[in-house]
């Protein structure tokens, strides 16, 4: 470690090479690459399984696999995506840009931060592993709970449940440390000059983050601790035979769960206003309304969590509280939606690959937002409960509102990341064959939904052939489509036209300074905003 | 936030990863917190059930009677029900399926067990009202539920339930379920 510390104070980027670079780094940019490329890995993992389980549903009956292999295949295809893919791409450019955006040197805790991200692979073994071992007939598998954990159903099943109780141990620690350390630099590494309200969006977004991270993420640390006691110790906290309560499990989870959405959510929310800014040549509209947004969200999203289980038989008062509580959220989020349109409003707009993406994403996580209004009425939930409507609505908030999100930010930054181009012709098909399979696979699921076919259920009714034919081979569509996406980072990464710094003609910010690529220390002397 | 350069002569550099180190272990305290928080859930979650009754949960322990008066002008339907949970080698149930009663009125209904298997077993009884929010109207003076039952092999056992429905129960209830789960209470 002590040549890191060196390289440190010199001006020369002097780092061990090899493996050794990527084990022991603690450069923010090393460590927000190595954050992307794991988050990459773990998409492609996670929506291969996906692919499984969309095989199977081509056509009513089962023709691939037994129902246990389904339910495990949709378990850990939800944890990957959450776990292994949407956060650490979020933190990924948490590492990369905040420093750069801020003007700082680096993260404010660098082996923290290098212990954070080496906590995943583990945990993403610990996940998958399962699987392997059962191929060698070693156990049944992995957990076939689906990603809640639900007992008692998680009280019953076999040692998958107690590997994914450790890797969400893993995750959770690996996501504390991130966070605490991305507070601790916004709160102390920032440029003279640069007050809290004078920071990009994209830093307020992952503020809140990272608070309700801190929050939330030891609560779902303790209910599966109190999972796995109750599986191997003889305690009984969900077990109803020694004075237990299983629905006291729900509770915990998505006291956790909920916020987990907007912990998701908010550094997308940071910085498309950005993207949107860049490619309209005009200023954000409405920061400061932003982040008081952003400020509502994050203090709303802790306190409406029983609105994923109206069903489990809630009483009157508490189901017409969550769901007031619930749809409150909106009014907040129609805030953001009108800023979002207003900084586009009028201004000289030019569709490249990010700002495609930014647009489409605004569409879709509307469809997203407002399918949920649906969700959170209560007369309306009994109905839609646990069915396909519900996988189309969260996959329109978390695929297109998250994931269509980052690929988003991907384009946007990843000239300034490699110092090359992408191919801007291969990005726009990458769009459009992503947004019209996307759609292609999930509005075939809001009709299945209403027509009341259930969710995590391997086999269905005849009526439901055709259109989980088209959900099917629409999937196949998106999903190969992101090989695409892996072809551009892979040939940008390697080499294409020098970008500029500024890279995007609107773009503005600390971060379009600096020479792309950015040198390997960056800000040694910080600049000061006036 | 601002380095003061003059501080214990110190360079602003690692006066600066001194104050990262103090606000990181001050967040910590946040973690701790809500580590604490998840657990303090649950008991507060069980006297939450108990106070308000939210859940079906019923006190654990008799009801003192208060006030006997009988209010002869409504009438309410209690409905008994029964499950023996697996793991417990008993038949259980209620001798009649439902009583109409009026609100004050103490009444006794008798559940009958018998161990079908050729050990003595314990077991434990554990009450639910649905609607949730006639539970705590539901008052119990006496019950088989508030101590853990134990049976010789074959043993045929009565076991009465003294109750009554408390005058304040909300007028739009007229109907409420009493179900039972008797749980094995053998340690294993």
């Amino acid at each position: 470690m002590s040549t890191t510390t060196v390289a440190h104070h010199d001006e020369h980027a002097d780092h061990p090479t090899g493996i050794m670079r990527w084990l022991t780094t603690t450069n923010h940019k090393d460590i927000g690459t190595m954050y992307l490329t794991f988050s990459l890995i773990m998409f492609l993992v996670g929506g291969s399984m996906i692919l499984g389980i969309r095989a199977e549903l081509f056509q009513p009956g089962l023709q691939l696999m037994n129902p246990d292999f389904f339910n495990q295949l949709i378990g850990v295809h939800a944890l990957i995506m959450i776990f292994a893919a949407l956060m650490p791409a979020a933190t990924g450019f948490a590492n990369w840009m905040i420093p750069l955006q801020i003007g700082a040197p680096d993260m404010a805790l660098p082996r923290l931060n290098n212990w954070g991200f080496w906590l995943l692979p583990p945990s993403a073994i610990l996940l998958t592993l399962p699987f392997i071992l059962a191929l060698f007939g070693i156990g049944d598998g992995a957990l076939a709970t689906g990603w809640t954990f639900y007992p008692p159903l998680s009280i019953q099943g076999g040692f998958g449940v107690d590997f994914a109780i450790f890797a969400v141990h893993l995750l959770g620690i690996s996501s504390v440390l991130g966070s605490i350390n991305i507070i601790v630099t916004l709160y102390n590494m920032r440029a003279p000059g640069m007050t809290l309200m004078k920071m990009p969006l994209f830093a307020w977004g992952w503020l809140i983050t990272a608070f309700l991270l801190i929050a939330t993420i030891p609560v779902l640390a303790g209910a599966v601790t109190m999972l796995l006691t109750d599986r191997h110790f003889g305690t009984h906290f969900f077990d109803a035979a020694g004075g237990g309560d299983p629905v006291m499990f729900q509770h915990l989870f998505w006291f956790f769960g909920h916020p987990e959405v907007y912990i998701l959510l908010l550094p997308v929310w940071g910085f498309i206003p950005q993207i949107l800014q860049t490619f309209s040549r005009k200023p954000v509209y409405g920061y400061k309304a932003q982040v008081y947004s952003f400020w509502a969200i994050g203090a709303l999203a802790v306190v409406v969590w029983a609105h994923h289980f109206f069903t489990a038989g809630l009483p009157v008062p508490a189901l017409l509280y969550f769901m007031y509580s619930t749809m409150a959220i909106s009014l907040p989020l129609a805030v953001l939606f009108f800023c979002w349109i207003k900084t586009m409003w009028k201004g000289s707009m030019s569709f490249e690959t990010p700002m495609l993406f930014t647009v489409g994403w605004i569409i879709l996580f509307g469809i997203g937002g407002l399918t949920g209004l649906v969700l959170a009425d209560v007369a309306a939930d009994a109905q839609y409960h646990n069915s396909y409507f519900v996988v189309a609505h969260f996959h329109y908030t978390l695929f297109a509102g998250g994931i269509m999100g980052i690929m988003a930010g991907v384009y946007y930054w990843l000239p300034k990341m490699t110092g090359h181009m992408y191919n801007e012709k291969l990005g726009k098909t990458h769009f459009w064959l992503t947004a019209i399979s996307f759609n292609m696979t999930f509005i075939p699921q809001f009709f299945l939904g209403l027509a009341g076919m259930p969710r995590r259920i391997p086999d269905y009714a005849l009526q439901f052939a055709e259109f989980n034919m088209i959900s099917s081979i629409s999937a196949f569509v998106l999903g190969l489509s992101q090989l695409l996406f892996v072809y551009i980072i892979i040939t940008c990464v390697r080499g294409g036209k020098k970008a500029t710094d500024q890279v995007w003609e609107g773009a503005e910010g600390l971060e379009w300074t600096l020479s792309s690529p950015p040198p390997y220390h960056s800000f040694a002397e910080q600049p000061v905003i006036k | 936030m601002e380095i003061k350069a003059e501080d214990n002569g110190a360079s602003p550099d690692q006066q600066r990863k001194l104050a990262n180190k103090k606000l990181g272990f001050k967040l910590l305290w946040i973690v701790a917190g809500s580590i604490a928080f998840s657990i303090a859930l649950v008991p507060l979650y069980d006297v939450l059930c108990t106070l308000t009754g939210l859940n079906g949960k019923t006190k654990t322990t008799a009801s003192v009677i208060s006030n006997t008066k009988v209010d002869e002008s409504r009438w309410v339907t209690v409905q008994f029900t029964s499950n023996v949970m697996p793991g417990l080698g008993w038949n259980f149930h209620p001798k009649q399926s439902s009583i109409r009663l009026h609100p004050g009125k103490i009444q006794t209904v008798l559940f009958e067990a018998k161990n079908i298997t050729s050990q003595v077993v314990a077991g434990q009884a554990v009450p639910s009202v649905s609607p949730g929010v006639a539970s705590i109207y539901f008052k119990k003076i006496e019950c088989f539920c508030f101590v853990r039952q134990e049976l010789q092999p074959g043993e045929t056992k009565l076991m009465p339930l003294r109750f009554f429905v408390s005058t304040d129960l909300p007028s739009d209830v007229s109907e409420m379920t009493l179900s039972y789960a008797f749980f094995s209470a053998d340690k294993q």
